[in-house]
């Protein structure tokens, strides 16, 4: 227990706990560089700017329902309707956009509108969502299980199992459009990134956040309204997916009637091995920041490398319990 | 901040008390847990509430913290009435409680646990948070540092926390719900350190804890709840140990009757012998310990919660691995850390938590009680439901176990009857030896009878019981009663009737000074 016991004089944090803190949130560094290397060497095109710019147009989406789940793990909750939100809520939107055209409703709304509502739409179902489990206590897992299956049929069945195309400039702006160079939905996703970590950091309700997934009764002893909280964090969760959505219906200019299928395994593969725990209360954005860089390049190299893409799930299986096996030896070690 | 008046240590009587109760009540369900109780706690004293588990301190405690609210009476914080009951921050800078339970955040530092969700903007200030925190650990005389992690915390740095949170909200009047509970002995001292700086600075403090000792050490006064009424309040330099513990135990149950007059001790061979016993878990540790349990005896081994007494049953029965020492049945090891091996060896068990280790909620109460014995019933790895039901009955009659059916699930009966099926889940194979822990901790009267006829008949007709209690009442089907004390043998008693007052006094450390 050497470590609980300082000196009050130092007014210092002492740097080898700085550096001890943020190496654990870093530690995938070196798994990101040996991808980088195996990248480099397995293919010409992988180190182009071209190449790069479209990892991260790829990664964004996935990078926005990440930051949303992980709000979600740090309260320790779990929802697992936001890969649904991440369908429904765009197409939604889409629908009251495109024209008949396009299969859409044939109503050709303006594409602001449309996007005002891809992003009340995900909200809301964030909302109920957060109500049904915090307020009358059902169970998240099943509840959101629930919705992720019913979501999926109704937007298969609105859609009627077609594809929504011929959307506006400015609905898939955000996702195929580029700033400096770089894909736009990539700022926006790091931007999200960074505030989301601020947040957590430097404000009340998000260190609320982590009191809340530490120890619930703790928490409300110490006056945080936690209710209010857990709920905000679900309905912040919704509209993050819906955004994400967003980012992958522009970047392909088409909403398929199953967008989102699959994408919450990669979401949570990318939270747990950016060292977010499951039972809440521990991890940091920085840390889900480079779980996404990793699985997003892993994906990438296997591409290029002509990998089938069953190859690239049990990749990600394999990384997942690669990551879960460190952490379980690190924690054992520090404990 | 501190004050001047109060330096030696005195309670200062010319300023309003820090907390006052007047004549409160409070009933849940048909329970009426407090009755008219009054309270004062006044500036820079320590004042003892004592009472035996369920005599309503408990409530009280979540009355004065604002988490309860009275049915009748008044109580008043600093000598105004209390906030309302969802103004959580007003209360908090009124009383500040550390509960036996932990209520410091793991994941989160030192600083921020103390700070939080205090800052006065909505912007958390890192630097100012961390520096107001050393501060605070400074002006109080702990050394902790504030940039380290909670989990990596030891219970008494971790209380620490919690009272420097108390403090630096500026609460003046504090509860201390067993502090020491979980404490080793320079812990405890360093404690009383800090409660008497608390005291001298003009703080009060509610001081709750089963160790009579420690409230002769640091209280002033104290107060004596039993079956939630007040039943004294006094100076404790005019307070002898004999009067304390009569005014919690009751003086008409003084003395304990054994049931049966049959159960003198009849030392057979020693079917169970521990020896050097050393072993510690969540419920207490025990150095060196060393009994014997006799075939036909039922031995007790006394001690409050904390104590080691219940750390013993669980090294039996091989949930707890010990650190040294020897555990010989019918002179033969038993195996070290294994539950199953225990079992088959011939030991029952009856373990305290029966919700958590007892039953399968789900299952029957048929299931339930043949679960030990499924090997037997069965041919072939099928089980044969028509043994198990007479296997059932059998236990069902014996323990007068009340159910709709021997289908219907455990979670569906009332205590009583879930704690008799995880008695005859214990019997069903016959054991050679029983272990018991607190067999009718929260069951109705008639049950209690039920459960400890059963327990003495297996007994009588050649069982050898180890029976951990910290329930008088429990005790009386003893042959013999050792009585634990953080971690040690203090006492052997060997004559029944056993004098309520000799073992309280023994087991809540009272020997020495008495």
């Amino acid at each position: 227990m050497e470590t609980a016991i300082g000196h009050p004089e130092s007014e210092r944090r002492p740097a080898r706990r700085v550096l001890l803190g943020s190496l654990r949130e870093l530690s995938l560094l070196p798994a990101i560089v040996v991808v980088f290397i195996v990248g480099y060497n397995s293919s010409p095109a992988f180190f182009t700017t071209a190449n790069l710019s479209n990892t991260a147009q790829a990664s964004a989406a996935l990078g926005m329902v990440v930051v949303a789940e992980t709000l979600v793990l740090l309260t320790a909750n779990l929802d697992l309707s936001l890969q649904s939100i991440f369908g429904f809520a765009p197409a939604v939107g889409a629908w009251l956009v495109v024209d008949k055209g396009g299969h859409g409703l044939g109503t050709q709304w303006s594409p602001w509108l449309g996007i005002a509502i891809v992003l009340t739409v995900g909200a809301v179902i964030g909302l109920f969502n957060g109500v049904m489990i915090v307020k009358l206590r059902f169970n998240g897992f099943i509840f959101t299980l629930a919705l992720l299956i019913s979501l999926a049929g109704l937007q298969q069945g609105l859609a009627s199992d077609q594809s929504l195309y011929n959307m506006p400039e400015t609905f898939i702006y955000l996702g195929n459009a580029y700033w400096l160079g770089f894909p736009v939905s990539g700022w926006v996703t790091l931007a999200v990134f960074l505030v989301v970590g601020l947040f957590l950091r430097y404000h009340r309700a998000g260190r609320g956040v982590y009191a809340i997934g530490g120890n619930l009764e703790a928490a409300r002893a110490a006056g945080i309204k936690v209710d209010r909280v857990r709920i905000g964090v679900f309905c912040v969760a919704g509209l993050l997916a819906a955004i994400g959505g967003l980012m992958t219906a522009g970047q392909v200019a088409t909403i398929t009637a199953n967008q989102g299928n699959n994408l919450i395994f990669q979401v949570f593969a990318a939270a747990v091995i950016g060292g977010i725990a499951l039972e809440g209360g521990r991890g940091r954005m920085v840390g889900a920041f480079t779980g996404v860089v990793l699985l997003g390049l892993v994906q990438n190299v296997l591409v290029l490398r002509n990998t089938s893409t069953y190859w690239i799930d049990f990749a990600y299986g394999s990384i997942i319990l690669l990551a879960l096996g460190l952490q379980r030896i690190s924690s054992a070690i520090r404990a | 901040m501190r004050s001047s008046q109060a330096d030696n240590g005195r309670p200062d009587e010319h300023r309003p008390p820090v907390a006052e109760a007047e004549a409160v009540g409070k009933t849940f369900g048909r329970t009426r847990v407090l009755d008219d109780v009054s309270l004062s706690v006044l500036p820079g004293e320590c004042h003892a509430l004592v009472g035996r588990n369920g005599a309503g301190k408990s409530t009280l405690v979540g009355i004065l913290t604002g988490l309860l609210r009275p049915d009748g009476g008044t109580i008043k914080l600093q000598g105004e009435e209390p906030p309302g009951p969802g103004d959580r921050a007003a209360w908090q800078r009124l009383v500040a409680c550390v509960y036996q339970r932990s209520m410091v955040i793991p994941s989160l530092t030192v600083a921020e646990n103390v700070f939080l969700n205090r800052a006065e903007s909505r912007i958390v200030a890192w630097r100012a948070i961390r520096r107001e925190a050393r501060q605070v650990m400074r002006d109080w005389g702990f050394d902790l540092d504030v940039d380290a992690l909670a989990a990596e915390l030891s219970v008494e740095q971790r209380q620490i926390v919690e009272i420097a949170r108390a403090l630096s909200v500026g609460a003046r009047f504090l509860i201390l719900d067993e502090p020491t509970a979980a404490l080793e002995a320079s812990a405890v001292e360093r404690l009383f350190g800090h409660v008497r700086r608390l005291k001298e600075s003009g703080v009060g403090i509610l001081y709750i804890s089963h160790h009579l000792e420690e409230i002769y050490e640091i209280c002033e006064r104290a107060t004596v709840l039993r079956d939630g009424k007040h039943i004294l309040t006094a100076p404790v330099s005019e307070l002898d140990h004999e009067q304390l513990v009569t005014a919690m135990v009751g003086a008409a149950l003084a003395r304990a009757e054994r049931a049966e007059s049959s159960a003198t001790a009849e030392p057979g061979r020693p079917r169970l012998t521990v020896s050097g016993l050393s072993a510690s878990s969540s419920l207490g540790s025990v150095e060196d310990l060393s009994f014997d349990v006799h075939v036909g005896e039922c031995l007790g081994l006394f001690g409050l919660r904390g104590s080691g007494a219940a750390t013993v049953a669980d090294a039996v029965v091989g949930l707890v691995r010990p650190a040294a020492g020897t555990i010989l049945l019918d002179g033969e090891p038993l195996p070290h850390g294994s539950v199953s091996a225990s079992l088959e060896r011939g030991v029952g068990y009856v373990p305290e938590d029966r919700h958590a280790r007892g039953f399968v909620p789900t299952m029957g109460v048929r299931e339930n009680l043949t679960l030990t014995i499924l090997e037997r019933l069965s041919r072939f790895g099928i089980v044969s439901s028509a043994h198990a039901a007479s296997a059932a009955a059998g236990l069902s009659r014996r323990l007068q176990i009340v159910a709709s059916s021997d289908q219907q699930p455990v979670s569906e009966l009332s205590g009583g009857n879930q704690q008799k099926v995880v008695v005859g889940r214990a019997l069903a194979p016959q054991p050679s030896l029983l272990v018991v822990v607190s067999p009718t901790v929260g069951v109705d009267v008639a049950s209690k009878e039920a459960l400890l006829g059963v327990v003495d008949e297996a007994r009588a007709a050649g069982m050898a019981v180890l029976l951990v209690s910290d329930d008088l009442d429990e005790l009386r089907i003893c042959t013999r009663v050792l009585v634990v004390r953080r971690g040690r043998i203090v006492r052997e008693v060997r004559e029944s009737p056993w004098d309520r007052h000799e073992l309280i006094a023994a087991a809540e450390g009272l020997e020495a000074v008495a």
